[in-house]
């Protein structure tokens, strides 16, 4: 339009400009991909890394550990070479074994809707136990100084060290659904106790981990054996 | 050459200086303040953000210079675009490999370079015009003015809001954090009243050269 | 797939999560164009709307970059697909309805610089929703921003005539106030729970 009103500037041939604006395309695609190249395995490297952290830092005991995917109602490795992130509809738990190579437990990811926004976690199950052993805020934009204490308050991750989520007798519900109760007043290993000024939040992880738990657990319990035959 | 090199080396430092402090990009010209008060919760993210964006503002203005009589006028800002947004990906994947919580932290404004108001600005009004050094020269001063001013808020944020300064506690621990630094509204008022501070430094000097002028 | 209901998505991403006021989006115009509530609100109708469609080509990107597994062309393929929307938008309105372009006009190119809409393109593939989703979601974030456009605009023209000192004139006025606003904000969260 603007050569139209001024003609100062000169008829530009289209094919220069089709040419300036490949060249750079193939320049800039070059840049990329050699990057992309370099930095992918360094990345996967550093996700796998991450992830073992937090797999053992919600089973604790655990020495090494195994990403297992659910294929109908049981749980097979993960060929080796897969990508790093699940596909869709795919559904990951990795297995934590101890350094004998006993299996430990089975961490598995959950999320739900926070005070502010999404919470993810990652918790660690305990066959042996059949509680929750352990868990970690993966991501949090909880208020700071007051719903982020779940990531960071002592008593609170008490809670989490021996959190009951055994099934009942039918084997497809648990025998005690989890429950918050206000700070204080936890009486039985199946109650969270909440923290004060966290309210929302204290309700938010016990909510998603009710959830998670009503659909794994049933799935989970009866297989550990896929767990330890593959060791 | 060698003339118009020497020529232009008092430019040349000025290009540098100018984006430091009178023209910094901050707070002077007040652009691409979304990631200034986004990421400036923490010191580290401050200083992480200024670095990648001053690395794709060198790059960008570096390769945008060297191109620049090959382009024609119509497609100018497209091609700028594509080799800002192609330093800015290259610069979220080097991140990723480097620190996995650091792009966690910065998360979407890496890639949110891209629409920093800053980088086109310098590339269409400064480097599409001028060579290569003073271009290179142009971007890392304006970089480090972004930087300056990402780690003033940054610094003043998690000094006042957590009590530390680069993750280090300087405060006893009786002290009561201000809470609200870290949260969005505390980006609001730190930059507010940095800009305060700067209006009153240029309201003073202007004063001072008025006296001047008046007593001459 | 996320499973998140509708009308949660909305309040999330119009109230609690506000683009400008909670995730510094759109700075640039909000800061710049919100000296009048007339403006504000034509600025904010002509971001939602573009956020409405670029939000539908993204979507559509998405699923082709996964469909030839090159993850690393999202963002420049992102942001050529904003600067062309907005190019497009400019000649259909300008075609359609010349008088609606007289009033968006001038807002229209500056929106292609609008971080707002090229971090709704990429949030809405991270949080991985679906097409009815993402609608959704780019008309709360919509909302949102006009809705603290049109509040920051009637506060300011308010303040015009207020006596002020000087050196308070200006930006460093109306980031004040954007931060009382967005504490108000704050108080929102925990909605969607």
């Amino acid at each position: 339009m603007s050569e139209m009103t001024t003609l100062a500037p000169p008829e530009v041939p289209t094919w220069r400009m089709y040419r300036a604006m490949v060249g750079i395309g193939l320049l800039c695609g070059l840049l990329i991909v050699s990057v992309f190249q370099l930095t992918t395995p360094i990345i996967a490297k550093n996700r796998a890394e991450a992830l073992q952290k937090a797999v053992f830092e919600v089973l604790p005991g655990a020495a090494s550990s195994k990403t297992f995917v659910r294929e109908g109602d049981r749980f097979v490795p993960l060929p080796d070479g897969a990508s790093d992130s699940p596909g869709v509809g795919e559904e990951r738990v990795y297995a934590g074994y101890d350094q004998g190579g006993a299996l430990v437990g089975v961490a598995i990811e959950a999320e739900g809707m926070g005070y502010a926004d999404v919470i993810k976690v990652l918790y660690g199950y305990g066959f042996d136990q059949s509680a929750i052993v352990g868990l970690k805020v993966l991501e949090s934009k909880e208020t700071p100084g007051l719903g982020d204490k779940i990531e960071k308050d002592p008593a609170f991750r008490e809670n989490f060290q021996a959190l009951d989520v055994s099934l009942d007798g039918s084997g497809k519900a648990a025998s005690h659904p989890i429950e918050v109760v206000p700070h204080g007043t936890k009486t039985s290993p199946w109650q969270i106790d909440a923290i004060t000024g966290a309210t929302i939040s204290s309700k938010a992880i016990g909510g998603l981990l009710g959830k998670s738990t009503a659909y794994w657990m049933p799935i989970l319990a009866p297989r550990r054996g896929d767990f330890e035959e593959s060791r | 050459m060698t003339t118009a090199g020497s020529q232009s080396d008092p430019r040349t430092t000025d290009e540098f200086i100018k984006g430091l402090w009178r023209d910094n990009p901050v707070f002077v010209q007040v652009l691409g303040m979304c990631p200034v008060l986004a990421v400036t919760n923490t010191a580290r993210n401050a200083l992480a953000m200024g670095l990648a964006t001053m690395f794709v503002l060198v790059m960008s203005n570096i390769v945008v210079s060297s191109i620049r009589n090959f382009i024609p006028k119509q497609v100018r800002i497209a091609t700028f675009i594509l080799v800002i947004a192609t330093f800015v990906t290259i610069v979220d994947y080097v991140i990723q490999a480097i620190s996995l919580d650091l792009h966690k932290a910065l998360g979407a404004f890496i890639s949110l370079i891209v629409v920093n108001c800053v980088i086109l600005g310098r590339a269409e009004a400064f480097a599409s015009k001028n060579k290569i050094v003073p271009s290179a020269l142009d971007g890392l001063g304006m970089g480090l003015g972004f930087t300056f001013a990402l780690l003033c808020l940054g610094v003043v944020r998690e000094l006042l809001g957590s009590g530390a300064i680069f993750g280090v506690h300087v405060f006893p621990d009786r002290y009561q954090d201000w809470v609200i630094m870290i949260l969005p509204s505390g980006g609001f008022f730190t930059l507010g009243a940095w800009l305060l501070v700067f209006n009153a430094i240029k309201k003073r000097k202007a004063n001072a050269a008025g006296t001047a002028k008046e007593a001459a | 797939m996320n499973q998140d209901p509708l009308w949660t998505i909305f309040i999330g991403a119009c109230l609690i999560n506000n683009f400008v006021l909670a995730y510094f989006l759109g700075i640039c115009p909000f800061l710049g164009v919100s000296g009048k509530i007339a403006t504000a609100s034509r600025m904010g109708a002509a971001v939602t709307f573009v956020m409405l469609v670029s939000s539908v080509c993204a979507f559509g990107i998405q699923i082709l970059l996964t469909q030839i597994g090159a993850p690393y062309l999202k963002l420049i393929s992102f942001i050529a697909v904003i600067a062309s929307t907005v190019q497009l938008v400019e000649m259909f309105v300008k075609k359609m309805s010349p008088a609606l372009f007289r009033a968006l006009g001038i807002f229209l190119p500056l929106i292609t610089t609008n971080c707002a809409i090229l971090g709704l393109a990429l949030f809405q593939t991270n949080k991985g929703y679906g097409i009815a989703q993402c609608l959704v979601y780019a008309l709360g974030a919509g909302a949102g921003f006009t809705l603290a456009l049109v509040l920051m605009a009637g506060l300011r023209e308010r303040l015009e005539l207020v006596r002020v000192p000087d050196v308070v004139q200006g930006t460093a006025l109306t980031l004040m106030v954007a931060g009382i606003l967005s504490v108000i904000f704050m108080g929102f969260a925990g909605l969607g729970g």
